[in-house]
């Protein structure tokens, strides 16, 4: 392999109660590339996700951030170690601005009051250095934003606070053609800056168009992880749906080979 | 680089007002119907009794709205996580008794006894939180279950239904004395220059570091506005007032006006100029999104209802410096659902995520204006209460349906 993953997690196990959710997961994420993340409906995916970001805690396994072993008990543990969840539910409070929404729990001050002017000034640098140029204003509330500006508040926050593992759960699923468009050539732009980012969704020409690996998901196991370029599209949906394709997947008594 | 975004579009006077009306008109209405509810009050009661527009009167109005209108500072806290604090009342009752039962059985100084009439707030305030938000029952559940033990409590405290007396004289004057005329002017005048000073200063900041801001004339013209409406009641207020001036002069600002300002002001620092603050409202808006913003939500749960408590404690100690006693009724019969009233017809959303303590200044002045002026027009006790009570369904009516539009207009 090229360079060393900026992010592992080995043999992940989660549980909710007597439901077995993820069984002895492995990923590797590596830096500069987009690592798709797929798998049907109630495969994992959101869980895997959540378990990374401090939301959940994993029942067992090793999470290693930038080759060191790491525990993330909170969000705010994700996001001093540099990696930023962008949620499948989206989740902007309403009643805030884009600039507030970008900053908040970070905020910027000066003693005890809040630094306005600045917070307004790196968000709209950030926004600008990644050519954002669809939303209004920065003091626009965040319930008058469409689905797509939504989505590019939320991965601008990423960039804004230098984050260098950026994980987007199915960011397009709600998106029209054109704002689709817009936010992959985003996605593909963080990598290219050299962030390392994992890319969720169920759209095979999205995931074919800008990963460099995919990784499929299988009833809670990890099925495989490739190349993309070494894999067609009926093969990962083989792996999809039945966790097995030719010599990739999962073995005949659904361990791994 | 950031041209983009910034320069869009220099703000004018114009642009101001239309971003306004949009506003409105997408749902975003604010205080507004409070401020028009509360100029046509004046204007019916003004018509139908002369006598509400005398100095006299308009000095009456301060004090009578007074308790009220802090303890619907408090509650707009509570109002903008979604919650509800209805032992905020009695809650303030027990403070007063914890107040006068140490002044006046126990002999402690007016300080000390104002001081543990506070902590009990405090006290009361950490307990409620905890409940809500550690063990986890609805606030509703919660305060009910307070309304009715700090009732008790309260009886307990001033021992059967008889009635403290409150005499100290630091105390009575909180509610009674005046602030000396030329005083009250030099209030005046340090307030406005602040404000001035604050206001410009932001204008200026943004400007030199060429992000988008108002234009200058908004600006002016805020300070004009605020100028003039307080130029014009601290005129009023330090008008003789007297009935006979031989025996008494009776002239200047209330003294709990400068206290309820500075609560204001204070509070509203914390909600519009700090991180807590911002994380009030993030929480009222999307708790899940606070949570995953690393936002402590436990915390800022349990600290609105402190600070609820604590603002209740202080209505208390008002209402106990009014009355010259504290009896047990205190805080009870129709002080929460007017301090609730207050904050909703403000305009504070029952819904969470929207309301600013200004909001509990407003709508406390058109619940005391509709209890002075039904008053002065010999309307009995149930007139007033159905006639508030009124108002505020109204207030809640706006409340949802504003959010309707908002939701229909993607503005919420
Ligand atoms: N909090 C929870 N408690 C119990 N079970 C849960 C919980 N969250 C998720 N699950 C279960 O875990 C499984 C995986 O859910 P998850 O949301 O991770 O799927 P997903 O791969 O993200 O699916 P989708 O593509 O639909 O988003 C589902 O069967 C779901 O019912
Ligand atoms: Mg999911």
């Amino acid at each position: 392999m090229s360079a060393t993953p900026l992010l592992e997690l080995r043999g992940i196990d989660k549980g909710f109660g007597p439901v077995q959710v993820l069984r002895d997961v492995n990923l590797t994420v590596y830096p500069g590339e987009v690592t798709a993340l797929v798998g049907d409906n109630g495969a994992g995916k959101s869980t895997l996700v959540k378990c990374v970001s401090g939301i959940y805690a994993i029942d067992s396994g090793q999470i290693f951030f930038e080759g060191l072993p790491v525990s993330v008990n909170s969000p705010r543990d994700a996001a001093t170690l540099g990696l930023e969840v962008v949620y499948q539910d989206l989740a902007l409070c309403d009643n805030l601005d884009i600039v507030q929404n970008m900053f908040l729990g970070r905020e910027k001050r000066s003693g005890l009051v809040l630094d306005e002017p600045t917070m307004e000034q790196l968000a709209a640098e950030t926004l600008a250095s990644l050519s954002v140029r669809t939303v209004k204003s920065l003091r626009q509330h965040a319930s008058s934003l469409s689905g797509g500006q939504r989505q590019t508040v939320a991965i601008a926050k990423a960039v804004l606070w230098n984050s260098k593992v950026v994980i987007l759960d199915e960011p397009t699923a709600a998106l029209g053609v054109a704002q689709t468009a817009q936010v992959l050539e985003l996605v593909r732009r963080l990598a290219d800056r050299g962030l390392a980012v994992v890319l969720i969704s169920h759209n095979m020409n999205d995931v074919f168009a800008i990963s460099d690996r995919i990784a499929t998901l299988y009833l809670g196991r990890m099925a495989a992880q490739v190349k993309t370029t070494d894999v067609t599209h009926s093969q990962i949906v083989e792996l999809i749906t039945a966790g097995r394709s030719g010599n990739l997947g999962l073995s005949e008594n659904g361990g791994p080979r | 680089m950031s041209v983009t975004i910034e320069k869009a579009a220099p703000l004018t006077v114009g642009s101001h007002v239309r971003d306004y009306l949009s506003r409105v008109r997408g749902g975003d209405i604010g205080s507004l119907p409070a401020v028009l509810g509360l100029i046509a009050l004046c204007v019916f009661f003004g018509i139908m009794r002369p006598a509400f527009f005398s100095a006299g009167n308009f000095a009456n109005l301060f004090t009578q709205g007074a308790a009220v209108t802090i303890i619907a500072m408090g509650l707009v806290f509570v109002l903008l996580l979604g919650e509800i604090d209805l032992s905020a009342g009695y809650a303030s009752g027990v403070c007063a008794s914890v107040l006068a039962v140490l002044l006046t059985f126990h002999g402690w100084p007016w300080y000390a006894a104002t001081l543990a009439a506070l902590v009990t707030g405090l006290v009361i305030g950490l307990a409620i939180g905890f409940m809500v938000a550690k063990v986890g029952i609805p606030s509703f559940v919660v305060t009910l279950a307070a309304f009715l033990s700090f009732q008790g409590i309260g009886l307990i405290l001033i021992r059967g239904g008889t009635n403290v007396p409150v005499r100290d004289e630091v105390l009575v004057a909180i509610s009674n004395k005046n602030v000396p005329p030329a005083l009250g002017w030099a209030l005046f005048l340090l307030g406005v220059l602040a404000f001035a000073a604050i206001q410009l200063w932001q204008w200026r900041n943004r400007h030199a570091r060429g992000l988008i801001s108002e234009a200058l004339a908004v600006v002016l013209f805020r300070i004009a506005a605020l100028v003039v409406v307080v130029g014009a009641a601290v005129y009023v207020l330090n008008l003789e007032r007297s009935r006979n001036v031989l025996i008494t002069s009776l002239k200047g600002v209330p003294i709990v006006v400068p206290i309820i300002v500075v609560l204001l002001v204070v509070w509203t620092f914390v909600l519009h100029r700090t991180a807590y603050g911002r994380h009030v409202y993030a929480v009222g808006g999307n708790r899940e999104a606070a949570r995953r913003a690393g936002i402590n939500i436990d915390r800022i749960r349990i600290s609105v209802f402190v600070i609820c408590s604590f603002m209740a404690a202080i209505g208390g100690v008002v209402a106990a410096s009014r009355a010259n006693s504290v009896d047990a009724n205190t805080g009870g019969s129709n002080v929460l659902l007017y301090a609730v009233g207050a904050a909703v017809i403000g305009g504070t959303s029952l819904f969470g995520g929207k309301g600013r303590i200004m909001d509990a200044v407003l709508g406390g002045a058109v619940v005391a204006v509709i209890d002075n002026g039904m008053g002065l027009m010999n309307a009995s006790a149930g007139a007033k209460f159905a006639w508030t009570g009124g108002v505020l369904l109204a207030a809640a009516s706006i409340d949802a349906l504003s959010r309707r539009r908002a939701a229909a207009t993607g503005n919420r």
